[in-house]
Parts: structure tokens; sequence; C-alpha cells
């Protein structure tokens, strides 16, 4: 992978996202030999959102190369309070860090970011648009159980606000993917991610219930339906209660079916899937480090190509 | 012909955008910023027969030239148009318009939820695409309601 950043998933290729994968089963297979790749360098995580998952994903895999993390705190006691703007803010942390994690809830913000700063960002949520390093995350669990060729994926919940969804839908046209959208009407892909698709030529197609294509798939990627997203509370309850699974749905599914999920769920998967073959969604987040090890050692290698890295490792 | 020129009368020195789409007079004239305040000579046709387009609107500034980027956005909602540049009531260059690769600073993305409306400091940049334009930075796309985000 020959980036600066990784800002969206559109701007990854089948090589870079191999790349990166390749690299994080290298680092799953030996994680001591990473443990002090990156010593005296530092991430700032930048969270300009509440996040538990991501945000500890990224400091615990920036600790095991042997990083030390620095992070803004919450938005509520920093300087963004005070009303500095994103652009002064990065430009400010560039100066203390290594490198970058960045979420936010505008769209667009990684992408600012990006343009502001000279070290690595990494985009790990902005507003309903990308959020690529889940995506790499969510690759690697799908690579470990199908492949990413000749799959059938089933995405479903909220596609029109889901970020790890674009993400997802949007690198799965590198690879030769079926992917059926499960939504209500009112969550359907929005026009843009819709659009990316097209062009790539991508098969996708689009249903309102599960029920009919759930034999066909190899992988089913449940994404959690917001209330705030209806104006009307019994309306969510009605819509949610539609796109809820638990293990009497799965029954008509294939026996080798992933169940994945980008976590936090509410209810939208039943706790007896759990116990299930199919729930793969654990271990997923805990691909999460493995994952961002190998894309931090990936962008860090990008900026600093002479390659001062105290562990020479074969990769 | 003398019908014609009563509608819009010939300008000394200026522009004359014409075979524009019926109906984008007033954004054209709002792409340009104007709003009669300048001073300058501002003539306006709306729905003018025309053998090319059925009908179309003219648009007359004088002592007034385009810049680039001001033709760049014209170009997306009145890709028909012609420029005119007339010194002493002589057309002295005529040029089409053409689509540009993108257009930055003019148009306002309407996501309100994109970081270009977020008090940073920031030029909204729009790639031109296939029916539109797309935001750089949320990727919204805009496809017949660009006149509507047009931000001078």
């Amino acid at each position: 992978m020959r980036q600066d950043h990784l800002i969206t998933a559109t701007q990854l290729s089948r090589d870079d996202i191999e790349a990166v994968l390749d690299r994080a089963r290298a680092v799953a297979d030996d994680p001591a030999a990473y443990a002090d790749r990156h010593a005296g360098r530092v991430l700032a995580l930048c969270f300009f959102e509440p996040s538990t998952r991501t945000r500890m994903s990224f400091d615990s895999a920036a600790k095991r190369l042997g990083m030390n993390t620095i992070d803004m705190g919450d938005v509520d006691s920093s300087s963004v309070s005070k009303g500095e703007s994103l652009s002064d803010t990065v430009r400010v942390i560039e100066g203390y860090a290594d490198a970058l994690v960045l979420r936010h809830p505008s769209e667009g913000a990684a992408t600012l970011a990006g343009e502001r700063v000279d070290v690595p960002v990494v985009n790990a949520g902005d507003g309903a648009g990308q959020h690529p390093s889940q995506t790499l995350l969510d690759l690697h669990t799908i690579r470990e159980d199908h492949g990413l060729d000749d799959l059938t994926i089933g995405i479903m919940g909220d596609l029109k606000y889901g970020r790890t969804v674009h993400s997802l839908a949007a690198a799965l046209t590198e690879f030769d993917a079926n992917q059926h959208f499960i939504s209500p009407e009112s969550l359907r892909l929005p026009r843009s991610v819709r659009f990316d698709l097209h062009e790539t030529g991508a098969q996708i197609r689009e249903h309102e219930e599960l029920d009919p294509i759930i034999d066909e798939l190899d992988v089913l990627y449940v994404t959690r339906i917001q209330k705030e997203r209806f104006p009307d509370e019994n309306e969510y309850h009605r819509v949610a209660g539609e796109y809820r699974i638990d293990a009497e749905t799965l029954d008509a599914a294939a026996d080798d079916l992933t169940v994945m999920h980008p976590l936090p769920r509410v209810d939208e998967i039943a706790p007896d899937v759990d116990d299930t073959d199919h729930a793969r969604y654990f271990e997923q987040a805990h691909n999460g480090i493995p994952v961002r090890m190998a894309l931090l050692d990936t962008l860090l290698e990008n900026a600093n190509p002479d390659g001062d890295e105290g562990t020479e490792v074969d990769r | 012909m003398s019908e014609h020129e009563l509608r819009v009368s010939k300008i000394r020195d200026g522009t004359v955008i014409d075979h524009v789409e019926a109906g984008q007079a007033l954004n054209v004239l709002a792409i340009l910023g104007i709003d009669g305040a300048e001073g300058f000579g501002v003539s306006v046709g709306m729905n003018v027969p025309s053998d090319r387009l059925g009908r179309k609107d003219i648009v007359k500034v004088e002592d007034r030239e385009l810049s680039q980027s001001e033709v760049d956005v014209l170009s997306l909602i009145a890709p028909e148009a012609t420029i005119n540049i007339v010194r002493d009531f002589e057309v002295v260059e005529k040029n089409r318009v053409t689509r540009p690769e993108g257009v930055t600073g003019v148009l306002s993305c309407p996501n309100r939820n994109c970081i270009t409306n977020a008090d940073e400091p920031i030029e909204t940049r729009f790639d031109v695409v296939a029916d539109g334009v797309r935001c750089d930075y949320c990727a919204t796309i805009l496809r017949s309601d660009i006149a509507e985000h047009i931000d001078v």
C-alpha cells in the first residue's frame, strides 16, 4: 500500500487491501516480532465523538507496536469546546505525534485533516461517511473464513447512515463478491455509495427482507438501526424488530454462514446466536488489533521510507 | 430583429452570455455575484425564441469580464452557453463553455453535515461527474439542483 493516509475505502486497491491483510496475518502469527517496531513513536487519538472499541483498539494496536499514545480526551474538556476549528486542532496535534487517528461527526472531516497535516491520518469514522479501518478488519475476518472472491454477502440494517457499510461495500468491489443489501426502504444505501458501486460494475441487489436470500449467503453482516434515525419511536420499534435475527432465523442458512457485526449491538442479534457456529462478531472485534497494527505499520513505513525501525522483520 | 433589440439592447463594452437554458438567467447573475448593487449595466432576456434551444435566456453585463471559475460553474447550469466579449459594440471574442473537471469555491455542499458547512477555513471543491457534481469532502452528489447551491 503506497498511501499517506487512510481516509476512505474507495482509495484502496485490491493490492493495497491484500498487502495489509497479509501483514495482519503475519502480525497475528508472530506478534513479538512487531513489539518494538515503532518504539519512540507517538500516535494521537483524536475522537470528536464518543468511541469505546475503536479508540481502545487503536490504543492497544499502537502500544503493541512499541508506540506511545496521546489522547485528546473528551470533546467537552478540550479546546474544541472553545470553538477551535478542526483545521487548527489537527495542525497543532501534528507537532505532537507521528500519526493521527481521527473520529469526527462531520462527513469529510478526515479528508480535510489529511489535507492539513503531513503525518499519516487514519479516518476512524467521519459522520455517516466512511470507516475504512473497520473495513480492513471486516475483510480480514471474511478472508479467514471464506476468502474474498466468489463470495456472497448480505449486508443488513442501516445502510443509509452506516459508515461501516459504505466502506465495506466499496472495498468489496475490488473482489469477486455478490453484494445483497437488506434494509427498510427509508434506510437504503445513499446515492453517493450507489453511484460508486454502479461505476465499478459491482453486482448488487437490494431487498427489504432477509428470508428469501438467507440460504445463498456466505456472510451476513448485520448493523444497528439507530433510534434517532426515526421521527417516531413506534416506527423505530416496528422496523428494528423486522431486522432482528436469532438462532431460529439462521436455521435456513448454510452451515458455514458467518454472522458479523461491527458492534456495539443492541438487540439486532439475539444472544442465542452467540452460541452458534455462525457467530464471528467477537473475533471480528479482536481482529482489530493485528489489522490496525498492520495498518499503522504500513502507514508509518510509508511516511518514513528510510526505515529507522529497530527490528528487522521478514515480510 | 427589431423586436429582439427592443427586449435586450446592445452594449458598448462587457460580456454577453447567450444561449443560456431558459429559466437560468437569474442563476447566471447569481454565479457572477451580480445583484445590481455593483452599478454594472445589466440586461436580462428570458424565454427569448431561439433556433437552437427553442427558448433561451440572454444575460448582458456591461464593463464586466468573467473569471475561469465563473465560466466553469456557468457551464454546469448552462452547458450550451456562448460567451461573447464586446468592445465598442463589436463582438471581439466568442467562446462556448466547456465542462471543467472540477469547481472550487463556488458551490455549497447540500449536505448540512459536511465538514465544508462546519465553520472551517475551507473552500468547497466539487468533481464534475457524469450528470452532476460531487463534493470532494463528503461525496454527496448534486444533479439537477446545482443552481440552488451556488454560493457567491
